[in-house]
């Protein structure tokens, strides 16, 4: 590890280990800036403008979270609804008890979190596929247990209370400020996650794990971690979901739905990128809007887009891009740079 | 003696779920694909049949002549295809791939016959009808056929692929696909045959449960995929005769789950299942543990 990350003193003069291209300042600035506008909105566009956006978050989040189990973990999991489903029903049973949902949310994701570690105890006995089953039938049996509730609502639902008595506009302002920071700090934790040490353990799955294995990767442990982490994401998300449609169903917060927009927004967008769930999700809501009058077939077009990509063009569009500019927007690999500074000979995702 | 019956039920059910279980287990046995179509497939099967009958007005058994043949050509171009090229690039992207094609075939399904659910064969004889042991067991005629079909399919299959050549050339294929490319075979028409048996068996199990149920779009994975997974998870994978163990494992478990509550039928069986999970990762008929 100290090899690549001592980038202070070159080893052999002119050469240079660094982490993008370019400077990664002007990222931040940038992230920044886009985050500073995007918190303003509320002050400057209409409410059904938030609305959508506060939709984007929730896929963004999802997707990012989808992005680590597939893109790097190589974990295809088709229950991540599981978690949406408890991390609504964390905030509305936190609410009855009196709480804020608004504060409820944070508790939500930790309790996601927590929730995660006998789950990936039960399904990380199966295997890729069969992995992927397990995890959906494990969302389901938890559904089913949770409708034996009838204090929560029981099969139907019930709606979310605790939130009367804000003004309409102030709701959705809030709502959609608590769907931004949501975000921010999912794509931070991704972002940090793959640049520590971690992030070598799951680029190495990514590329071959059967190598990563027989360098010393714990690959066991690095899965768990990301399970765990993806099971937070996903629970903020849902507690998301359940602040901002006001009514927790659990046929709807635990619909495998919730797995199959995940899922196409990052394959879409680019599996093992970072870049690529932003990509996806604007692809996902740019399709959803302008399909939004003929029901499902914004997730049968998105399908049929994402299996072309999966066979196709396997780092999705982000992948496209990437190929033929070199860009990263969220450097987490590190380049080499030769004496004679040829940017295009690089060192990619070491 | 209702509790005689819950299990005399249940091991009839079981039959069912391992006519569910046969189709995935060949694909993952054979390809290594684990298709999450599976159930999806079993829907179209059925509302395939609903079709040809409407417009054909065949009596319902005969329509299965059409529809479990044009079920395997549907199943050897989908293995030629999209799954063979989704396989010469990763386990993942097979996955990727099926989920997208179930997600597509649901939701496609919805759009163009709606949420209504409909059965197969209602007034036939053989649906309708049952016989009574003592005045409190009942049995349906079409579990009793249902459960001798998935018997011999297990049986046909463990013939097919042990004793006939074919078989074996299928069997060579899943160890070793290069080896059977330098003795001379396409491993790859190899494979479309399997997938094509294996989509015969998703076709009969879509029309038995269309004939014992009702067929909705989401039936095929709300019921049908998960319940076959979870009968060959409890049975043991890559085992056709634990398959239809485990199946009655699940038909048992949900139908005294019913019998405690009549709204745990489906909780009941899954609970077995994670409690397999725990204590026999392996299954209950494999030997080794799995690798």
């Amino acid at each position: 590890m100290s090899l690549v990350t001592d980038t202070s003193t070159p080893p052999v003069a002119g050469f240079r280990v660094t982490r993008s291209r370019r400077s990664v300042a002007w990222t931040g600035v940038g992230a920044l800036a886009v985050v500073v506008v995007l918190a303003l909105f509320p002050y400057l566009v209409y409410s059904g403008t938030t609305t959508i956006l506060v939709q984007a978050f929730i896929v963004l989040t999802l997707a990012s979270m989808w992005n680590l189990l597939a893109g790097y973990a190589g974990l295809v999991s088709v229950g991540q609804q599981a978690f949406v489903g408890l991390g609504a029903y964390f905030v509305l049973i936190l609410a009855i008890h009196g709480a804020s949902p608004f504060a409820a949310l944070p508790v939500a994701a930790l309790g996601c979190g927590v929730a995660a570690l006998p789950m990936w105890w039960l399904v990380s006995r199966l295997r890729s596929g069969y992995f992927a089953i397990a995890t959906w039938v494990l969302a389901a049996t938890i559904m089913l247990i949770i409708e034996k509730f009838s204090s929560i609502g029981g099969g139907t639902g019930m709606p979310l209370p605790g939130l009367a008595g804000l003004s309409p506009a102030l709701l959705t302002a809030y709502t959609y400020w608590a769907g931004l920071a949501v975000t921010v700090v999912a794509m931070a934790a991704v972002y940090v996650l793959l640049r520590g040490r971690l992030g070598l353990v799951l680029t190495a799955i990514r590329d071959d794990e059967v190598a990563a294995r027989s360098s010393g990767a714990r690959v066991g442990l690095a899965r768990l971690l990301v399970f765990v982490v993806a099971g937070a994401g996903c629970g903020a998300a849902g507690a998301l979901l359940a602040i901002s449609q006001l009514q927790v169903q659990p046929s709807a917060v635990f619909s495998v739905q919730w797995t199959a927009e995940m899922a196409f927004a990052t394959i879409i967008g680019g599996l093992g990128t970072i870049e690529g769930p932003i990509i996806g999700t604007a692809v996902y809501i740019v399709l959803q809007q302008t399909l939004a009058s003929y029901n499902a077939w914004y997730l049968i077009v998105l399908g049929l887009v994402a299996i072309v990509v999966a066979l196709y063009a396997r780092r999705g569009i982000w992948g496209l891009v990437d190929t033929h500019l070199s860009v990263r927007l969220f450097p987490v690999g590190y380049w080499l740079r030769t004496p004679g500074d040829v940017d295009r000979r690089s060192v990619r995702d070491v | 003696m209702a509790w005689v019956n819950a299990i005399i039920q249940g091991v009839l059910t079981g039959g069912l779920y391992a006519l569910f279980a046969c189709g995935l287990s060949l694909m993952f046995g054979v390809m290594k694909v684990v298709n999450l179509a599976h159930g999806d497939l079993a829907v179209v099967a059925g509302y395939v049949a609903i079709g040809v009958i409407t417009v054909t007005h065949i009596p319902v058994l005969w329509s299965f002549l059409i529809v479990i043949p044009v079920m395997a050509v549907l199943g050897y171009v989908l293995q030629r295809t999209i799954l063979q090229s989704a396989l010469d690039r990763s386990v993942i992207t097979t996955l990727l791939v099926t989920f997208g094609l179930s997600v597509v075939i649901e939701n496609g399904l919805l759009q163009f016959f709606t949420a209504n659910s409909r059965g197969l064969g209602s007034g036939l004889a053989l649906v309708e009808d049952s016989f009574s042991i003592g005045p409190q067991i009942q049995i349906a005629y079409l579990l009793v056929v249902i459960f001798a079909v998935a018997v011999v399919v297990l049986l046909g299959l463990q013939y097919f692929l042990s004793g006939s050549k074919y078989g074996r050339l299928i069997r060579a294929s899943a160890d070793d696909t290069e080896a059977v490319q330098l003795a001379g075979a396409d491993y790859r028409h190899v494979f479309g045959i399997a997938a094509a048996v294996a989509f015969a068996t998703v076709a009969l199990a879509g029309l038995a449960y269309g004939m014992y149920s009702q067929l909705d779009p989401t039936t095929g994975t709300d019921t049908i995929l998960l319940f076959a997974f979870a009968a060959v998870v409890i049975g043991g994978l890559g085992s056709l005769w634990g398959t239809l163990l485990g199946g009655i494992v699940l038909g048992v478990a949900q139908q005294i789950g019913a019998q405690i509550n009549l709204s745990d039928e489906v909780l009941a069986g899954y609970l077995v299942f994670l409690a397999i999970l725990v204590l026999r990762p392996q299954g209950l008929t494999a030997r080794r543990t799995q690798s």
